[in-house]
């Protein structure tokens, strides 16, 4: 065991390519995946929270329940619209980083949409009369409550980050854990531990945890200096 | 959209009365305070009249028409404040209306600026204090330019100073046209600004009036009562 860890630090210590192009792939799909979410699941959170129509409860249900879809299950949906045979399958995206980036978007809207709903919601509950009053329509009030309520979204988007990197099957389905093309952190890990080669393997995993604990403190840092700047 | 009459209105949620038959004529010119105990149904009066609450029954005639044909606003005891710029806080509020950019930011910096709010205006909202936040609340509304401003309690958790800020940008708001209907627990506050007085106590509106002669002779027992500062279970009209 202490051999094991000994070899991983040394491969995080001398930045071994392999390690590094792994990482770096990580990195850019799931932030490419954060993006397209974040675009997609803010507006049709902040558009749930404020709008009122039959079958919105429904709505709700079933966009916090996606935020429990089994990544496998994505990574087959996903698989089947790229496919040859599907109706995306002209653009032959399948195995590619693309088609990871598609998966992983599809995994992170209902997160980002439903915490979001929550928090604008709230916002929505006390400023209702004022901004119906002045004449906002459902849109423009649901753009404003995103913009006041953008540093409490960040936990919004951290989640969708979270949930994106850490995810294996669908990315594993859809990317097919190619080397130097496809293979990214969790896929890698689950590999190279089948392989028993455990020094990979935690030298990977430790990057995984030192960027979601990056990540989450640099959103702590945002949100308190927030607190200070902007009340 | 004046005079406004208001006849039968009532609003009763859970079958509980707030609001029991209110009777009332407003003409469109001056600042009508309305006086009453709490749970009298000032703020229910004020919420009905913006559309922010379905009447029960009753009818509101806005000089002849069914809805109001001029701008409204209203500002309430705890105004919205957005994590936003105060000048944003402004601006927003006239999105809604077609008006071109130039013309919104002509708007905003006047009234922040008669507000006394212009140097603030890149500041964040929230960082105002609770007399510059309700300062702003009236400038988002005055930026509209409202025919009718309803004012909810606006100086309610406020000092002497900012209570007398408040009270100066409500004058130069009726002076640039907009009548004024507004809520106060603050008899004083009445003395100073009121032309007209409604006294609402049990959901009804016991008196209507002048507001000299409401102060120096009041018509009613209630208001009586009211203006001798008897405690509410003591009160003639109380349930």
């Amino acid at each position: 065991m202490g051999h094991t860890l000994g070899e991983a630090f040394a491969l995080l210590a001398s930045l071994d390519s392999r390690l590094l192009q792994v990482v770096g792939l990580s990195l850019r799909v799931s932030l490419s995946a954060l993006a397209l979410g974040t675009l997609l699941g803010l507006p049709l959170g902040a558009w749930l929270a404020v709008s009122r129509f039959r079958g919105r409860g429904a709505a709700i249900v079933a966009i916090n329940a996606l935020m429990g879809l089994p990544s496998v299950v994505v990574g087959v949906l996903v698989y089947l619209l790229l496919s040859r045979s599907g109706p995306f399958g002209g653009f032959g995206l399948l195995f590619s980083p693309a088609a990871m980036v598609a998966a992983q978007t599809v995994l992170v809207v209902p997160l980002i949409a439903a915490v979001s709903r929550q928090i604008v919601e709230e916002a929505w509950r006390d400023y209702a009369p004022e901004l119906s009053l002045i004449g906002l329509s459902r849109w423009q009030s649901a753009f404003l409550l995103l913009a006041d309520c953008r540093f409490a979204l960040s936990v919004a988007t951290l989640a969708g980050l979270g949930r994106a990197m850490s995810e294996v099957g669908a990315v594993m389905i859809v990317g097919g854990n190619i080397d130097g093309y496809t293979r990214v952190m969790t896929t890698a890990i689950a590999l190279e531990t089948s392989k028993g080669d455990l020094a990979l393997a935690i030298a990977l995993g430790l990057v995984l945890m030192a960027v979601i604990l990056a990540l989450n403190a640099a959103a702590y840092g945002l949100r308190a200096w927030a607190g200070r700047r902007y009340g | 959209m004046f005079p406004l009459r208001i006849a039968g209105l009532a609003f009763a949620p859970n079958g509980k009365a707030v609001l029991d038959g209110v009777d009332l004529e407003l003409s469109g010119e001056g600042i009508t305070v309305v006086l009453g105990p709490n749970g009298a149904g000032k703020t229910v009066l004020l919420r009905l009249l913006a559309g922010l609450l379905p009447a029960g029954r009753g009818r509101l005639d806005w000089g002849g028409a069914a809805l109001p044909s001029g701008r409204l606003a209203m500002v309430f005891q705890q105004p919205m404040v957005l994590r936003l710029s105060v000048w944003a806080n402004v601006e927003f509020a006239l999105r809604p209306q077609a008006l071109s950019p130039a013309e919104r930011r002509r708007r905003t910096a006047r009234v922040l600026e008669r507000v006394g709010l212009a140097e603030r205006s890149r500041d964040s909202a929230r960082l105002l204090s609770g007399g510059e936040r309700q300062r702003l609340a009236l400038a988002r509304a005055w930026a509209v330019a409202p025919r009718l401003l309803l004012l909810d309690e606006p100086t309610a958790s406020l000092d002497p100073g900012a209570t007398e800020a408040v009270e100066r940008i409500v004058r130069e708001i009726r002076t640039d046209g907009a009548k004024i209907l507004m809520t106060t627990h603050n008899l004083g506050q009445a003395t100073r600004l009121a032309d007209d007085i409604v006294f609402l106590a049990a959901g009804r509106v016991q008196e209507h009036g002048p507001a000299n002669a409401f102060f120096a002779r009041p018509q009613s027992a209630a208001a009586r009562a009211y203006l001798q500062g008897e405690l509410p279970w003591r009160l003639p009209f109380a349930r």
